[in-house]
């Protein structure tokens, strides 16, 4: 294998999936009329997911309190427990978490989906059918997580902050009310471009740009599946795969535009 | 060469190999208007490739592909997406889309491709599931319906615009003689009272009577003979012979 195979493939990959976006941009007029559809995915990744969302995030603000709180609890500071559970979940936890939960459950389901469609020749039923694909397919779904992502990551701050309180009062001795003074605090330093908390909507900024990032490798990868069953677990793993290691770079690049200067 | 003028489907000398294996070699064949010409051959012949070709879901490695005098491979995207809305394809499987309903499959290519007022396009789907003897499965699901029926669906999805041009892939494949032969007899009224023009991939001898004006053999991706279905299946070539003394019929 030659050595700049690697580099070529990452190329192809990132050219299909910038190409895919450009296609749903110039789409975007059609939104409207995909209102249901757009509602459908919805429910189905963010709804559905919720649960996975809660738990998940619960137990996250509650290691973060923990592993902090025993440090800080050292020097004696660990009234500042719920300034950096707050911090933690609003800029880097809750969108990340929340993304890695999609691109495991809707990024690898609309792998799945559209690549069974594309090896039992449903999608070479709509080319011949003259139906747009990306307008019927990856429109709704590219909207839906762009939707579905921000709203649970909403949910994933929230809980995790709470479970960091929980921890706080139970096993740090910091009240209840000083955790979420702090953590409510910590989040009130407003930003320049929008009229609100800046990590709140840095972090919103995330999830939203990971919730576009997986659907578009999620539908990529359904889209170039070929080859029966087996093509389409290849594609649900490599969109998975592609997914986490697209936010972890992205994730770099925001934080850095955000945060730098 | 350039394409028959009468014909509306027109190949000439198409050459496609996959990989190592040349699948098509040299292939040429005419389709005139109003007419069915069935296809037949032992399987993994081309048979399915040749129709793919024509619809432009493959583009040959060479020669032409044309239909109404056009040559497929010079089609831009758009001229492509005009032509197909004048075809219909009736695949293998049905390929159905699976989380559609039966009815929303066959409003699919109307709701996406014209300006059609919903009621419009309730009573034309309608009048194809009557059409194809199947008139109350608006709301079930392909996963609900049998195979014979999902083929009745798939037919009823490509001839919802009324095409001028059809192309079946083994419409009897996986159904019972019963079954079978009430696609044949609609298949044949079809043609009797639209009079488009067909491309048939089949293998079973009653159908192709039934339905197809003539009949190709196929072997090693060249037309070996070309006679209507009497004289085909009277036909003393010892290759086709030896084929249809396996015949499922």
């Amino acid at each position: 294998m030659n050595i700049l195979t690697p580099v070529m493939t990452l190329a192809e990959g990132l050219g299909r999936q910038i190409e895919l976006f450009g296609a749903v941009l110039v789409r975007m007029h059609h939104v409207p009329a995909r209102a249901r559809l757009i509602a459908e995915h919805v429910y189905q990744s963010a709804f559905k997911t919720a649960h996975v969302v809660l738990v998940v995030g619960l137990f996250i603000g509650m290691i973060v309190a923990l592993q902090t709180g025993i440090e800080l609890a050292r020097i004696g500071q660990q009234d500042q427990i719920g300034t950096i559970v707050a911090l933690s979940m609003a800029r880097e936890m809750g969108p990340f978490i929340t993304a890695t939960i999609l691109a495991a459950t809707a990024g690898s389901s609309m792998a799945a989906e559209i690549g069974t469609m594309s090896v039992s020749d449903e999608l070479a039923a709509l080319e011949v059918l003259s139906v747009d694909r990306v307008k019927l397919l990856v429109l709704p779904r590219v909207v839906a997580l762009a939707i579905a992502a921000p709203l649970l990551t909403v949910l994933c701050d929230t809980i995790g902050i709470v479970g960091g309180g929980f921890v706080a009062q139970s096993q740090l001795n910091v009240s209840y009310q000083l955790y979420m003074d702090s953590a409510i605090e910590a989040l009130r330093d407003p930003g320049r471009i929008f009229p609100l908390p800046k990590d709140v909507y840095g972090g919103l900024l995330k999830a939203f740009v990971f919730g576009i990032i997986i659907a578009l490798i999620g539908c990529t990868a359904g889209l170039r599946a070929q080859g029966g069953a087996l093509g389409v677990g290849n594609a649900t793993r490599s969109a998975v795969r592609d997914s986490i290691i697209a936010i972890i770079i992205t994730n770099y690049f925001i934080t850095w535009a955000l945060y730098q200067s | 060469m350039t394409p028959a003028a009468e014909s509306v489907i027109s190949l000439r000398d198409v050459v496609k190999s996959f990989g190592r294996q040349r699948v098509l070699d040299g292939l040429s064949l005419d389709v005139p208007r109003g007419k069915c010409l069935a296809i037949m051959g032992p399987s993994g012949t081309g048979k399915s490739v040749i129709l793919r070709h024509v619809i432009g879901l493959m583009r040959a490695d060479s020669g032409v592909v044309a239909v109404e005098g056009r040559d497929i491979a010079k089609l831009s995207r758009q001229e492509l997406s005009e032509l197909r809305k004048r075809m219909g394809f009736l695949f293998q499987e049905a390929a159905l889309i699976n989380w559609l309903s039966v009815g929303d499959n066959v409003a699919l290519p109307l709701r996406e491709n014209t300006t059609l007022k919903e009621s419009e396009i309730k009573e034309r789907v309608q009048a194809k599931l009557e059409l194809v003897r199947i008139p109350d499965t608006w709301e079930k699901m392909p996963a609900q319906i049998s195979g014979g029926m999902k083929k009745r669906v798939g037919l009823a999805r490509a001839l919802i615009t009324d095409p001028e041009i059809v192309l079946y892939d083994e419409p009897n494949a996986g159904l019972d003689p019963e079954i079978s032969q009430s696609i044949n007899d609609l298949l044949r009224e079809l043609h009797e009272g639209l009079r488009v023009t067909a491309l048939l991939v089949e293998h079973r001898v009653r159908c192709i009577r039934t339905v197809a004006d003539e009949v190709l053999f196929l072997e090693k991706g060249r037309v070996l003979i070309q006679l209507p279905p009497r004289e085909f299946f009277a036909s003393d070539n010892p290759r086709l012979v030896q084929f249809l003394g396996t015949d499922p019929d």
